[in-house]
């Protein structure tokens, strides 16, 4: 047998080399164990060296080389059991049976040795070699744990080390530790989890069916691990060997007896046997002081700080504005940096390219499409500083426990609080921030609500139509609208969760981890990531979006106007100059860009689907303000300035335009376009964010799907109930 | 006697009985340590008294009131 692991490890894929260059290292552990603070110490943080994307998942890959060896690290999702249950779970499990891996760093909490090794008894079944990694071996130390490394590392069948990854300390160790595993080619000693006379016997029996249903492709581990698996009633090993009936059957009666005879469903009596091994090691290799309190003092007395009945929530509250007035107050500095620079470029640029298509290109299409987009990085890199703090902290575990309750009430995690409130600034960040909501589920739900949230780029328009329509009343209008905006991701939240969303009970089971001072390294790490995927996955999507409205804009070109306006333009130019003259030139020029926009594919696709929006009143005008809305919102206000032939440089309390606007529209009109624009599909930005977070363009279509049906509906209500009132 | 973890107070303690419900509210507890014969103490509870804080195998977890019903405890 051992014959058989050996060649195993040796990879025969390998062209017959026992020695291979280059090896693959999985780093398995529970969520918080600091996997992915190990996996940067390991790798000096190098660039990560690509993805595994995944269904579910991605799972993040970088590489080191370490005394000659090629050392690739995966790093996957936190995990508490290695069921088919979660995407998470079934995901790590089929990376390790891919055969792609050849060591499985197991990274535990060394604190809470007993609860992270209930996965390590799942994984030594998976017959791969092991390394064991201690992390945060410094808590255990101030709770004055004493572990007794060789005993744990006899029991387990593999070396085991201790780390602080926050401090870098171990990391050494533990690569020469791979390397040793590889080049010895070091098979640990295979481990048994010992289960009771029943379930081993009944374990035997299916063991054997599967070898001789697959003679010669399951080593002893392997074989024994999918018996287990069948025992266990995991549906997706049960499914993938459903052409097997008989095993089925057989699977199934032992299932049934075991159940009969213990008075407890299978599944749960391997449980109960792992935990029972865990619990002979703990007590074996783990030393406590008698008097040890078992939690950490200062956890405590912060946790009876920050989770107070009454100040919890207060207190919460103050951090989120604190968070929100950085994000966004202190993010418009470095912003207008950003605006000066890219239109510093933009016009350097200009001045290089000779006037015409391929300038009109470069400036309006992608410069202008870009730039406006890398506007949002202060804003990305401030809040992903507080979310690397708050979630280092161990903070954010406390927030969404104490917002539970609200959040609950509407179908939504406690975490989803701080993904809402980020979407009163913006909905990329926003999207962004549903990361850390570990249930699936809950967190897509999460995905498309927050775009609901009144976001800074729709304030514009807003104050435009607030301004324009409701005089008095305008601050009282826009607060409406911020009241809805949160009232219809609410029901959107509920509507989500009871018709479309498959409905599967997870209940909400929340690790609190003790409270840890974050490092500097860590939190610019999780920043580092964020912002290099926000760069790159999102600007490829906006260059696009931009180049295809800027052509939709710009052609055809050379129709034949109405009017010829730069004929007359010039004949204003060369008369003497006169009062009125500039503001002549400047209307012409406007009333030229009005009918070329009207002439332009925009303008006829506007036309077009015009009658689509006749029941809301939406002139032809307002459907191409909607449609350039889908870029940014806040180009809807840029859109009625050309519209409506306004000077260059209109901002939305331009008195103009609101005159202008003022007389296309009834109040109520007005109010439903208000409404459409609140609700309607996410800009761009958001939707390439969706789709890089929700893992694939159904979700974000989904997205765009649901909101347009959602603000049409709720637009047509608006100026129905507005025909009838007035 | 037998109780419900939610009717347990502040700072009781139950050993775990057992865990009805779906297979999947059991498969979730279990992976997280609530199992039959470990002692699980009430640690703290939220602003509108849920979800509550337990302790168990030594660290801490935020449970809802309607998954703690599912879970049958002896007072210790």
């Amino acid at each position: 047998m051992n014959k058989i692991k050996d060649e195993f490890i040796a990879d025969p894929k390998n062209g017959g080399s026992p020695i291979k260059k280059k090896i693959t290292v999985v780093l398995v552990g529970n969520p918080n164990c600091g996997k992915t603070t190990l996996l940067n110490r390991l790798t000096h943080s190098k660039e990560s060296v690509g993805n595994y994307p995944r269904v579910t998942v991605t799972l993040a890959r970088k590489s080191c080389v370490h005394d000659g060896l090629h050392i690739e690290l995966i790093d996957t999702p936190g995990i508490y059991a290695l069921t088919s249950q979660s995407g998470e779970e079934r995901e790590t499990r089929e990376f390790i049976h891919s055969g792609q891996a050849d060591i499985i760093v197991n990274v535990l909490d060394a604190g809470n040795l007993e609860r992270s090794l209930f996965l390590t008894s799942q994984l030594i079944e998976m017959g791969l070699p092991m390394l064991f990694v201690l992390n945060m071996s410094d808590e255990a130390h101030s709770r004055q744990l004493t572990i007794d490394h060789h005993g744990l590392s006899s029991m387990l069948g593999g070396p085991v080390y201790e780390s602080i990854a926050t401090r870098g300390e171990g990391i050494k160790a533990l690569l020469d530790g791979m390397v040793h595993m590889h080049r010895q080619k070091v098979s640990p000693e295979p481990v048994f989890l010992p289960y009771d006379a029943h379930l081993e016997r009944a374990v035997e029996k299916v063991q054997r069916l599967v070898f001789e249903l697959h003679p010669g492709s399951f080593d002893h581990n392997q074989s024994r691990w999918l018996a287990i698996k069948l025992l266990e009633g995991d549906d997706q090993i049960l499914v993938q060997e459903g052409e097997h009936a008989h095993l089925l059957e057989m699977v199934h009666r032992q299932r049934y007896d075991l159940a009969r005879d213990h008075g407890e469903e299978c599944e749960f009596l391997f449980a109960a046997a792992r935990y029972g091994f865990v619990h002979g090691m703990v007590t074996e290799a783990v030393h406590a002081p008698k008097t040890a309190t078992g939690f950490l003092d200062w956890t405590n007395r912060l946790d009876r700080i920050f989770l107070h009945r009454f100040l919890g929530i207060p207190l919460l509250l103050g951090l989120l504005w604190i968070m929100f007035q950085s994000t966004f107050s202190l993010g418009e500095i470095p912003m207008g940096w950003i605006e000066a620079g890219v239109g510093w470029i933009s016009a350097t640029v200009a001045s290089h390219i000779p006037a015409g298509l391929v300038h009109d290109l470069v400036i309006d299409g992608i410069i202008a499409g870009v730039g406006g987009t890398l506007v949002f990085l202060p804003n990305i890199i401030i809040l992903f500083f507080f979310m690397a703090l708050f979630s280092e902290t161990g903070y954010l575990a406390r927030a969404a426990f104490l917002m539970d309750r609200s959040m609950h009430a509407f179908g939504l995690h406690g975490k989803a609080l701080i993904p809402l409130i980020m979407g009163f600034g913006c909905n990329v960040p926003a999207v962004m921030a549903t990361r850390t909501i570990e249930d699936h589920r809950s967190r897509m739900i999460t995905i498309l609500v927050s775009p609901f949230m009144l976001c800074s780029a729709r304030l514009p328009v807003f104050i435009l139509f607030a301004g324009a329509f409701f005089g008095e009343q305008a601050g009282l209008m826009v607060l409406l609208m911020y009241f809805l905006s949160i009232v219809i991701a609410m029901v959107a939240a509920v509507v989500l969760n009871r018709l479309i969303l498959r409905r599967d009970e997870n209940p909400f089971v929340m690790e609190l981890p003790p409270y840890r001072l974050p490092t500097l390294r860590a939190v610019m790490i999780h920043m580092g990531d964020r912002v290099a995927g926000f760069l790159q996955k999102v600007a490829g999507v906006i260059l696009v979006g931009s180049i295809v409205i800027w052509y939709l804009q710009a052609f055809p070109r050379h129709e034949i106007l109405n009017h010829d306006y730069d004929a007359e333009i010039a004949r204003f130019q060369h008369m003497p100059e006169a009062v009125m003259y500039h503001e002549t030139i400047n209307a012409l020029k406007m009333k030229k860009s009005q009918e070329e926009l009207e002439q332009s594919y925009l303008g006829r696709i506007a036309q077009a689907i015009a009658p689509v929006f006749s029941p809301l009143h939406f002139t032809w005008k307002d459907t191409v303000a909607v449609l350039t809305g889908f870029v940014a919102k806040e180009v809807v206000v840029a859109s009625y300035a050309v519209l409506y032939a306004q000077n260059d440089g209109v901002k939305e309390r331009s008195e103009s335009l609101r005159r202008a606007l003022s007389t296309t529209m009834t109040p109520w009109e007005a109010f439903t376009f208000m409404v459409f624009a609140l609700l309607y599909a996410p800009c761009l930005g958001t939707i390439a964010t969706i789709r890089k977070e929700a893992g694939g363009w159904i979700w974000a279509g989904y997205s765009v799907v649901f909101s347009l049906t959602l603000a049409y509906s709720l637009s047509l209500s608006v100026i129905w109930i507005g025909g009838m009132v007035s | 006697m037998e109780y419900r973890l939610v009717d347990l107070k502040p700072g009781e303690t139950g050993k775990i009985k057992g865990i009805s419900g779906s297979i999947n509210n059991k498969r979730r507890l279990t992976a997280m340590g609530i199992v039959q014969g470990k002692e699980i103490t009430v640690e703290m509870i939220a602003p509108m008294g849920d979800p509550r804080i337990y302790s168990v195998l030594g660290y801490r977890l935020s449970m809802r009131n309607e998954d703690a019903q599912t879970i049958s405890v002896v007072r210790t």
